[in-house]
């Protein structure tokens, strides 16, 4: 029964792998759940995730909708990134703005990065799961990102209030997932938990995956603070005395809201150049987030009052 | 050395295109509190370049005001994420890691060592390939490894890596390493393990990590790394028999009806016959769907969407099976369990039972025995706690589909779920199909109740029902003393009845052979016989030889202890060869008959009989005689 050699076509490479596991995962939740919804930020990770969730439901339909939380800030090459995917693909796009903050006029430059992001985004967020009523959630958050990540569950209970508690999470075995919520309580459910940064770009590469074009190096119009350089995308910007936005050549590692994502800088205009240079970087690639800086297990206290 | 540096640098696409081609390797490494664990994993990540420079500086921070090394970066940091578990030093959860060569990527699974984690290390090792098991080696074999082996082997983990850390504290001496290795060996006998690997490490140092040591010549084999990048993770692959659990249907439109899930074993094609369970309705597999294109064939891990060229009915929870080859189907299975709560598991309380075979509702309806996993006794218990492992009968409401978790770790595994909290409170492996001494009957079924009370009964049969169980050897003299206990009794006007083995197994048990399962059934057929006869005041004799104690303690608990009478038939065995009128002894001598107890099985002798008969030395009337003292001093021949 057990085979040495394994024939080529039975094999499956770790790409495969995590493939498949991602499948089944995202399978096991629209069959156990009433309401899924898929957290889009239209970053790499999610733009994995869609392509995975094409992938799980062929010939069919994605059968739930994307919800993109927008701040209002986002580059703007990030929503016609959306908006476009969306037109494309033949999915739902939902998008939802905490209009409270607009109204107060919140924005990342006056308000603190701590501040913002919990009212723009983790309040948000709080607002659309709860308005849509959802029992599941996707994200594409994976575990070897951040340090108190390496523990999440693939399916991470949250309560009512939309709260990460890491006493009360449930042991997962085999590919069993335990789905079953109270009313009001919900799951966050990771498919690409055990994929590497390598391994997504990896897979990007290989699949043709669109992404964002932020992510590839090109002449842009910024600005550099402290070492962190932060692109000047729309006429909101504040500039600090003195400064001036230069072009230089840069790209994004992650993306976010724009006054808080760091560019690296960078002349790589192909994924495999984007990969040699992170290969090749000895910088973790949060780093890019500036909320991450607040203190040593700040991400954890996010988590815990909600932020993904 | 492992991160391919240059390659990266002077030819990314040729990089690229080998870390596609890589294999995984899922692995769960434990140890005990200081054995080196959290240093040998950050070492791994460390020496394939997978701790970034900024983590690193997080890291130096953090060890200068908790670290435990001075100065120098504890790489035992990052493994413990969570901060409160941080603030206690400790870890206790799995945490997952990842690094990859340039051969493989490698999944680990970090679970802590402390007793009160078996949960932990239980759900990591869950979908482990492979073991690695950190030893002292000052200490030696601990109870902890032996715990950290057991839970291993349950899961289903044959690959394990031993590997003997702090070499350097102990000289590098080659005789402790030798040392520990034989007294791993020889505790690890019972276990169900290939080979383990052993390997002298100083995962401080390095030594025989990623490199192999300069500081142990005396040592031959490959370090970690090469032997993580070299092991074959396709052992216990099953090509043979398909499973396919449906997950859900696929049907976009009218013409399209696909049945999707993720093979657990087996290869499937075009054209193959399969079975749909439970439904047993079968069919051909008209095309292997997936967003690639269609597939030629399809085997294990692989997740795919099924049609078929008829159109039958299939739903989630439905199993997808080889036409040839079946799952097995029952409502009560044996399974072991692992208690995962700190709420009680409470015989016959209901949960949810979740397996890929779909959810239900089910029961603990016996727990058989737990298992000490420091010293690996089995020993009774009435309720299990948190971290206890227990052999139980789980009884389900509706027909379950499984294999055996030896045959298949996904078709053969469960987890239980508190109806209530909704919190996963066990994981279980099902052994096989429950003994029908542990299987409920029908719940539809009722009692039906006579109309003639117990009592009527004794004054019209002038006695108190009760069960003699006649055991011994075979050729002991059993048969013979019933046959006489019966005609005495019958004398005195009792009334009674007599289950003889041969006899019994010429009918009731006529489909049965001679295994230790067989014999149990058998005698809880008679047993089941014996006690619907005392319901209605009859006093039974049963002449088996019943050489399993267990069985014999079952049939006890079945029957009553009160109106139970074990008389243990002690002709000892040379006699019992010489009677032999069958001649079975000697065909047993030959092989010819297996499992025979005294010769190729164990006959285990009742301690606390009630009587003890040795038919070589006493006459039959003798023997008759001790008998009915026994039962008339039990107050059995009284109305
Ligand atoms: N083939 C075979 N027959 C057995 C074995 N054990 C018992 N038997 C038969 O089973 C029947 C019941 O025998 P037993 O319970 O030993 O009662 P006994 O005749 O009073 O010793 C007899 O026909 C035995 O010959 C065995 O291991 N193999």
């Amino acid at each position: 029964m057990a085979t040495a050699t394994l024939a080529p076509e039975l094999r499956l490479t770790h790409l495969k792998q995590l493939e498949a596991e991602a499948i089944h995962i995202m399978r096991e939740v629209v069959a156990q759940f009433e309401r899924p919804v898929m957290l889009y930020s239209i970053g790499k990770d999610s733009s994995v995730l869609l392509h995975l969730a094409r992938k799980a439901f062929h010939p069919g339909r994605i059968p739930f909708p994307i919800l993109h939380i927008d701040t209002t800030w986002k580059f703007r090459e990030m929503i016609e990134f959306r908006d476009r995917t969306a037109a494309e693909l033949g999915v739902e796009m939902r998008v939802h703005t905490n209009l409270d903050g607009v109204a107060e006029g919140i924005n990342p430059f006056d308000h603190g990065s701590k501040n913002y992001t919990d009212i723009m985004k983790t309040q948000a967020l709080k607002q659309a799961l709860t308005a849509g009523g959802y029992d599941a959630a996707f994200g594409g958050a994976r575990r070897d990102e951040e340090k108190s990540r390496a523990k999440e569950r693939v399916f991470s209970f949250r309560d009512a209030r939309h709260r990460w508690d890491p006493k009360n999470q449930r042991p997962e075995l085999w590919t069993l997932y335990n789905g079953r919520v109270n009313k009001g309580e919900s799951i966050r459910v990771f498919p690409i938990s055990n994929w590497t940064e390598l391994d997504v770009w990896q897979y990007i590469h290989l699949e043709a995956i669109p992404i964002v074009p932020l992510y590839y190096a090109a002449p842009r119009p910024v600005v550099d603070r402290d070492g962190v350089i932060i692109m000047v995308d729309d006429a909101r910007f504040r500039f600090q005395d003195g400064e001036q936005p230069v072009t230089r050549s840069v790209r994004f590692r992650t993306l976010g809201c724009y006054p808080l994502s760091g560019a690296v800088e960078s002349t790589a205009t192909t994924l495999p150049e984007i990969i040699q240079e992170m290969l090749l970087a000895t910088r973790s690639e949060r780093e890019g987030r500036v909320i991450d800086y607040d203190q040593s297990g700040s991400m954890e206290e996010k988590k815990r009052e909600g932020y993904f | 050395m492992t991160h391919r540096s240059e390659l990266i640098a002077t030819d990314i696409d040729a990089y690229l295109a080998e870390h596609e081609r890589k294999d995984l390797l899922r692995l769960l490494t434990c140890g005990s509190v200081d054995d080196g664990k959290s240093t040998l994993i950050g070492r791994l990540l460390h020496d394939s370049k997978m701790i970034y420079e900024d983590t690193l500086a997080s890291l130096a921070e953090d060890s200068s005001t908790q670290g435990t090394t001075d100065g120098e970066v504890d790489l035992a940091l990052p493994m413990d994420g969570l901060k409160a578990e941080r603030e206690q030093g400790i870890t206790i959860d799995v945490a997952y890691r990842y690094f990859s060569t340039a051969k493989r990527k490698f999944i680990i699974a970090d679970t802590p060592g402390h007793e009160q984690y078996t949960r932990n290390m239980v759900t990591g090792a869950s979908l482990s390939q492979l073991a690695v098991i950190l030893i002292d080696a000052r200490h030696g074999v601990l109870p902890q490894t032996r715990r950290h082996s057991y839970i291993a082997s349950l899961l289903g983990i044959r690959n394990v890596v031993v590997a003997v850390n702090k070499m350097d504290l102990v000289d590098w001496s080659a005789d402790r390493f030798e040392q520990i290795c034989a007294e791993y060996a020889d505790f690890s006998k019972g276990l169900d393990l290939l080979d383990p690997y052993f390997l002298p490490m100083s995962a401080l140092l390095g030594d025989n990590v990623v490199d192999k040591s300069t500081n142990m010549p005396w040592f031959s084999g490959s370090a970690l790394m090469e032997h993580l990048e070299t092991v074959d993770v396709d052992t216990g692959l099953d090509l043979d028999r398909f499973r396919m659990p449906v997950q859900m249907v696929v049907r976009p439109d009218r013409d399209f009806r696909g049945f999707a899930g993720t093979i657990t074993s087996g290869v499937l094609r075009p054209g193959d016959r399969v079975v749909s369970l439970p439904s047993g309705v079968g069919s051909t597999v008209d095309r292997i769907v997936t967003f690639d294109g269609d597939r030629d064939v399809a085997g294990p891990g692989r997740a795919v969407t099924v049609t078929l060229t008829d159109e039958i009915d299939i739903s989630r929870g439905d199993l997808l099976v080889a036409e040839a080859d079946r799952p097995l189907r029952a409502h009560d299975v044996d399974a072991m369990l692992v208690w995962m709560t700190d709420e009680e598991l409470l015989p016959r309380r209901q949960y949810l039972m979740q397996s890929a075979n779909g959810i239900g509702n089910a029961e603990i309806t016996t727990i058989h025995h737990r298992v000490d996993i420091n010293t690996l006794l089995e020993e009774p218990a009435p309720a299990l706690g948190l971290n206890d492992i227990a052999l139980c009968t789980v009884s389900s409401d509706r027909e379950l589909l499984f294999d055996s978790y030896a045959d298949n770790r996904q078709t053969g595994s469960f987890i239980l779920i508190d109806r209530l909290s909704n919190a996963t409170v066990a994981a279980g492996m099902i052994r096989g199909t429950a003994s029908g001494w542990d299987r409920t009957p029908e719940r539809r079924l009722t009692r039906q109740v006579s109309g003639i009370t117990a009592s009527e009964r004794s004054i019209r049969f002038g006695q108190q029902p009760c069960t003699v169980l006649l055991t011994g050897l075979t050729a002991a003299g059993k048969s013979t003393l019933a046959t006489a206990l019966e005609r005495e009794l019958f004398d005195r006007g009792k009334v009674c009845i007599r289950l003889d083995g041969e006899n019994v197994r010429m009918g009731i048990s006529r489909d049965l052979g001679f295994s230790a399962q067989e014999r149990s059934e058998n005698l809880r057929r008679v047993s089941e016989v014996a006690r619907l006869a005392n319901g209605q005041g009859i006093i039974a004799i049963a002449a088996l030889v019943a050489p399993n104690a267990d069985v014999r303690r079952r049939a006890k608990d079945l029957i009553g202890e009160h109106r139970f009478v074990e008389i243990f038939v002690d002709t000892p065995i040379e006699v019992c060869r010489q009677r032999d009128p069958e001649g079975l002894y000697e065909a047993a001598d030959r092989g010819d008959i297996p499992m025979f107890p005294g010769v190729s099985a164990t006959y285990q002798r009742p301690t606390d009989a009630d009587l003890r008969l040795d038919t070589s030395v006493k006459t039959v009337d003798e023997c008759v005689s001790a008998v009915l003292k026994v039962l008339g001093d039990r107050g059995f021949l009284r109305g």
